[in-house]
């Protein structure tokens, strides 16, 4: 789990009620070992700013195992950062705190209840890249190779279903 | 269909700033500064607490455009104050789409028995806090995160301290407590029965708690984080500072690493003078009273 800041410890406790354990990572050599991460949510800028400092870009790049990001997580994953993900986002493309908002999406045939936070969307997505779901005809989850990344926050809701995907 | 500001939503803005600083801010330039340096969030209001402390006079809801003009130099979410109680002024906030709004000991309060109904907002409220009671009245009055209010603009961590060390001291006690004895501690601790069998039963408010009030240099936000906070308010501290850009990203990188020494001692090398501190003794009445 990428541990800069944001909302970790709600995606702590939903990998620890699937019987995973999470390690905080907040620098490169937190990397090692790792079976999977976790970009969670938070401010996109704040995270973007430590990853820098921090000299973890390029690790980050070359983890290699499955990723899932969050908001922004997402954001971070995209072209305008890592490039780990080939697509755009819009940031607080739904608008400001007031229109957050809870919807119903249906993902690989669940019903996942998600929690839009001044959340972003997808632009663009670049070939090898699967939409999921839309929200007022916006990508807001998308899969590709082995990253997923959402504009909501399954963590908030209690939803598992993203978590288990990363932990198969 | 979509459900609009829901509680969930609302007290989950507090989660994602989890972890990081909030900083107050002036102007759109101080704005600017803050996200660059890695600000969570910024609070917008027309004077820092030590000023408002330097001047007296009546503190109020801040200029809607001064607020405007901060909404449009960042991304970061854009906090603002309201007086306790008054509503008026909240609406005014949330009419301006204010991310957060701090009804807030720093203003002068305008209603002496009662605070806002924060439920009646699609805004989330953050509301500080002196101790457990205080907090869970808040969070029964629909307050979607607490800060604990220290004393504003001192530059003086000592009220922080005690103020953070009381609720979760208040926290671990009723943690301890059998489910009979739960109903008297919540009309001690004056607070909904309801909200104190949540606590007790998780071991944790309802809502995030950062620390607030009196927070100056990286050691204050590393000591906040390992004493319970969630993350940290500094107002006065950073513009207050000899050299803003440089405390700002400092206290940024003390709140990430807060349990690793090395990292804090990197963070305060050669910042400078942090901003002059309040002996509170020698203080002409306390802002965490009100």
């Amino acid at each position: 789990m990428l541990a800069l800041q944001g909302d970790f410890e709600a995606h702590t406790a939903i990998l620890e009620s699937l019987g995973a354990a999470a390690i905080m990572v907040r620098t490169p050599a937190g990397l090692d070992g790792l079976d999977g991460l976790i970009i969670p949510g938070g401010e996109s800028t704040t995270i973007a700013l430590g990853i820098e400092r921090e000299g973890l870009a390029d690790p980050l790049r070359e983890f290699g195992g499955p990723i899932l990001g969050t908001c922004a997580g997402m954001i971070v994953l995209g072209r305008e950062h890592l490039g780990i993900l080939d697509i755009s986002t819009r940031r607080n493309a739904f608008g400001r705190q007031v229109r957050s908002f809870e919807v119903d999406l249906d993902l690989w045939g669940e019903r996942v209840r998600a929690a839009f936070i001044r959340a972003p969307w997808v632009e663009e997505v670049g070939d090898g890249v699967e939409v999921l779901a839309e929200v007022d005809g916006h990508p807001i989850a998308v899969i590709g190779n082995n990253v997923l990344a959402v504009a909501f926050h399954p963590e908030i809701t209690g939803e598992t279903r993203l978590h288990r995907w990363l932990l198969a | 269909m979509k459900d609009l500001a829901t509680f969930r939503v609302k007290a989950g803005l507090a989660e994602m700033l989890k972890g990081g600083v909030i900083m107050d801010v002036v102007t759109a330039e101080q704005a600017c500064i803050a996200e660059d340096a890695g600000a969570v969030a910024v609070m917008a209001l027309e004077r820092v607490p030590s000023d408002i402390r330097k001047f007296g006079g009546v503190a109020r809801m801040s200029d809607p455009s001064m607020i405007e003009g901060i909404q449009a130099a960042v991304t970061i979410p854009v906090m603002a104050k309201a007086r306790i109680g008054h509503f008026a002024e909240a609406q005014v906030l949330q009419a301006l789409e204010i991310d957060y709004i701090d009804e807030s000991e720093v203003l002068t309060p305008a209603d002496e028995a009662n605070h806002i109904d924060k439920w009646a907002f699609e805004a989330p409220f953050v509301c500080g806090a002196t101790n457990l009671g205080e907090a869970l009245r808040r969070i029964a009055e629909g307050a979607a995160m607490i800060r604990t209010k220290g004393e504003a603009g001192t530059g003086n961590v000592v009220e922080a301290v005690r103020h953070m060390r009381t609720i979760t001291g208040d926290i671990r006690r009723l943690a301890a407590l059998e489910e009979n004895e739960l109903a008297t501690a919540a009309k001690d601790h004056g607070a909904p029965l309801e909200l104190v069998r949540t606590v007790a039963a998780e071991g944790k408010l309802p809502v995030v708690n950062f620390s607030a009030g009196g927070i100056a240099t990286p050691a204050d936000a590393a000591l906040m984080m390992q004493l319970g906070a969630e993350g940290v308010f500094v107002g006065s501290g950073i513009f207050k500072s000899e050299d803003p850009e440089r405390t700002a990203a400092a206290i940024v990188e003390a709140t990430t690493h807060f349990e690793d020494p090395v990292r804090v001692a990197g963070a305060s090398r050669g910042l400078g003078a942090a901003m002059p501190g309040l002996e509170i003794s020698e203080l002409d009445g306390l802002i965490q009273h009100r």
